[in-house]
């Protein structure tokens, strides 16, 4: 594609420390691109290399046919969207959205201001100085000062980091209808999962500065590729099991002495010994001993040792025989049977909902820490 | 883990808001007992003596320490006083010019470099600015006379390189005057520069990089006028002093260097004491005169 963003080997070390390494990766022009991942796991690194704020260690950086890999940040037709926005302080608003054009000597620039700060819904605010607006409108003045300068590539840097819950999920509409408006690429690094996944068409899941799977986000929930990608991206259940016919469509395997199904285009390992996935809204409860659909997959003798209602849903916790306790959410919809602490229960789940990971990844990676 | 777990990184949002919530001032008399201290000693040593210069200043001339003086009301003295001495009162503004221009450029990149490049060493390079103070200013200024001296190092090199003819001197020229007053000076504009520096987020300079200007652009339309604040006050800083200055002009100039500080310092020492009080009334008045059209520019001037 004509004007595609490639990047390919890029490394970048800080001393011995490996923040990017080897990273091959393609931005499809007018696409909407997230990095996804954790802090420190070289995704903001990969962006202000591509912003040229940083130089890498090796690889290229091409947009289109060009190389850009040693261009100066402000030769680069790529803008960036801060973290923290990086407004000019002694600047007005207008004139902050106009210092991309002005520098590139342009000097009738006030009716595209104008037509910018409509955009972003700030018209009556140009004359303010960047300290009198909210974070949010200074958030969107940093989309429309970088959105201005019509760049091929538009790098947002955690954009909505510093922005409270509900005003976060305002700009996240707003950015993806803004992003459908303008048609340019956006290159969107977050480690809020559900960010990445509401905007994103294609989401790259990185971890400790590789790629661990890049896809649509439907993909990626539906067919982790990894325990990381299967933690990362919200939450599943990693049952150890081995295969013991990989044959047919279907596999069939043992878990804890129980015969499960599960399909081959979800399987990353088809033999030997595997992590066994389900995601746990797919899992549903029943009591013990009751016959769920004949097709399903089961598995028997759990009790249930936690119980919290979240309204829309119910999350159970439950401990099965051989001690590991499964997660199972269960929408609140009145028609299905709610179960108390202590209740015996039996698991079933579509086999078509199975994925299967290779046993020698480590079942906890990616899983998010309370703290954090 | 769902998404309730993330919490918004960055910057909170009362950061972001300005000193416009603060709410209604609470007045009291705990406000005004706390500034007392400060209007006496204004009082004390800036209203009084003042006054007492601006009244010296209008003394009859014919008056002296001993006979006393009367006051007479004597608007000439200043007219003899800039008449006299004019020279050494445009010479006086003309080296603390340069002297303060000497120390931007020298102190701008110092500052900067301790602001942003000098990692771990920063403490240790501001002790450097300021360890010269725990030398006595005559002391520091002595040194400078060895320094340029014509049989020392310096000089001796630059005739060698034929900078300096073989009988050329650096001590005792106006070069050696402004030198003195360039060093002397120098670290009350670094400081107030690197206060301003120092505040300032790399990320604008990033920032600036980013929407296509060039370092030399972004310095100018970024970095300077956010350090603006800091250059007024450091030029303030070192600009005042040194037109005042006759330490330096003393000890490293020549009579055809004498500023308007050894002027009035001669003239009270001969007992001229309204002549005395008229120039110094007068430099005040120059010096104020100035450094109000320039904080009027340097606030108002549309710097991009």
């Amino acid at each position: 594609m004509g004007e595609d963003l490639r990047l390919t080997s890029l490394t970048k070390r800080f001393g011995a420390f490996t923040a990017v390494d080897d990273l091959d990766l393609t931005v499809p022009q007018g696409s909407f691109f997230a990095l996804l991942g954790p802090s420190g796991c070289g995704k903001t690194t990969t962006l202000r290399m591509v912003a040229g704020l940083e130089q890498p260690s090796a690889g290229t950086i091409e947009l289109g046919d060009q190389d850009i890999t040693a261009l100066k940040p402000y030769r680069r037709p790529v803008n960036t969207v801060f973290q923290s926005y990086a407004l000019f302080p002694h600047l007005s608003i207008e004139q902050n959205v106009a210092f991309g054009l002005r520098r590139q000597g342009r000097k009738k620039v006030d009716a595209e201001v104008a037509r910018m700060l409509e955009l972003v819904q700030l018209s009556d605010l140009g004359r303010r100085k960047p300290a009198q607006l909210s974070g949010g409108q200074q958030q969107r003045v940093a989309l429309a000062r970088a959105l201005i300068n019509e760049p091929q590539v538009l790098l947002l840097d955690e954009p909505l980091g510093a922005l409270d819950l509900k005003l976060r999920r305002q700009m996240q509409i707003e950015l993806k209808r803004i992003q459908t408006e303008v048609g340019l690429t956006f290159v969107h690094v977050t480690h809020d999962q559900e960010e990445a996944m509401t905007m994103a068409d294609t989401v790259a899941v990185m971890n400790e500065g590789r790629i661990e799977q890049l896809g649509s986000p439907e993909e990626l929930y539906e067919a982790p590729a990894s325990t990381f990608v299967a933690n990362f991206l919200g939450q599943s259940n990693l049952v150890a099991g081995a295969v013991s016919q990989g044959d047919g469509e279907r596999l069939v395997l043992d878990v804890q002495g129980t015969k499960v199904l599960a399909g081959r285009q979800r399987a990353r390992v088809t033999e030997g010994k595997v992590w066994v996935g389900v995601r746990p809204e797919k899992v549903q409860l029943s009591a013990k001993g009751e016959v769920p659909e004949s097709e399903a997959n089961v598995l028997a003798g759990g009790s249930v040792s936690d119980v919290s209602f979240v309204g829309v849903s119910t999350q159970y916790l439950v401990r099965m025989p051989w001690g590991q306790e499964l997660t199972v959410f269960t929408q609140n919809t009145g028609s299905r049977e709610r179960f108390r602490v202590g209740d015996g229960v039996d698991l079933h789940w579509r086999p078509e909902h199975t994925f299967l990971l290779d046993a020698s990844q480590d079942a906890s990676a990616g899983v998010e820490r309370e703290d954090k | 883990m769902t998404a309730a777990g993330h919490l918004p990184a960055g910057p909170v949002e009362s950061t972001l808001v300005g000193d416009g919530d603060e709410g209604p001032r609470r007045r009291g008399p705990a406000g005004y007992l706390l500034l007392l201290p400060g209007a006496l000693w204004l009082v004390l040593f800036f209203v009084v003596p003042t006054i007492t210069l601006i009244s010296t200043s209008l003394y009859d001339p014919s008056g002296s320490l001993e006979r006393g003086y009367s006051m007479t009301g004597h608007v000439q003295n200043y007219f003899d006083a800039i008449g006299d001495y004019s020279a050494q009162i445009i010479r006086s503004l003309m080296y603390a010019l340069i002297a303060t221009v000497a120390c931007i450029l020298l102190g701008f990149p110092l500052a900067y470099a301790i602001a942003f490049k000098a990692g771990r060493w920063k403490n240790v390079m501001l002790v450097a600015v300021i360890a010269p103070f725990f030398t006595s200013f005559l002391i520091r200024t002595l040194s400078w006379e060895y320094i340029l001296g014509d049989n020392e190092p310096v000089v001796s090199f630059l005739r060698t390189i034929n900078v300096l003819a073989p009988d050329g001197y650096l001590l005792d020229t106006p070069f050696s005057v402004i030198t003195g007053l360039t060093y002397n000076f120098l670290p009350f504009m670094v400081l107030p520069l690197y206060a301003s520096l120092e505040k300032l987020d790399p990320r604008l300079i990033e920032a600036g990089a980013d929407l296509y200007a060039s370092p030399f652009t972004t310095f100018r339309t970024v970095t300077l006028p956010l350090a603006m604040p800091g250059l007024v006050a450091g030029t303030l800083l070192t600009f005042i002093p040194s037109s005042g200055d006759y330490i330096n002009s003393e000890l490293l100039g020549n009579p055809r260097t004498r500023m308007v500080g050894n002027e009035i310092q001669d003239l009270f020492g001969a007992g001229d004491y309204p002549t005395a009080a008229a120039l110094s009334v007068t430099l005040m008045a120059a010096i104020v005169l100035l450094v109000f059209v320039y904080v009027r520019r340097a606030g108002t001037e549309e710097l991009v």
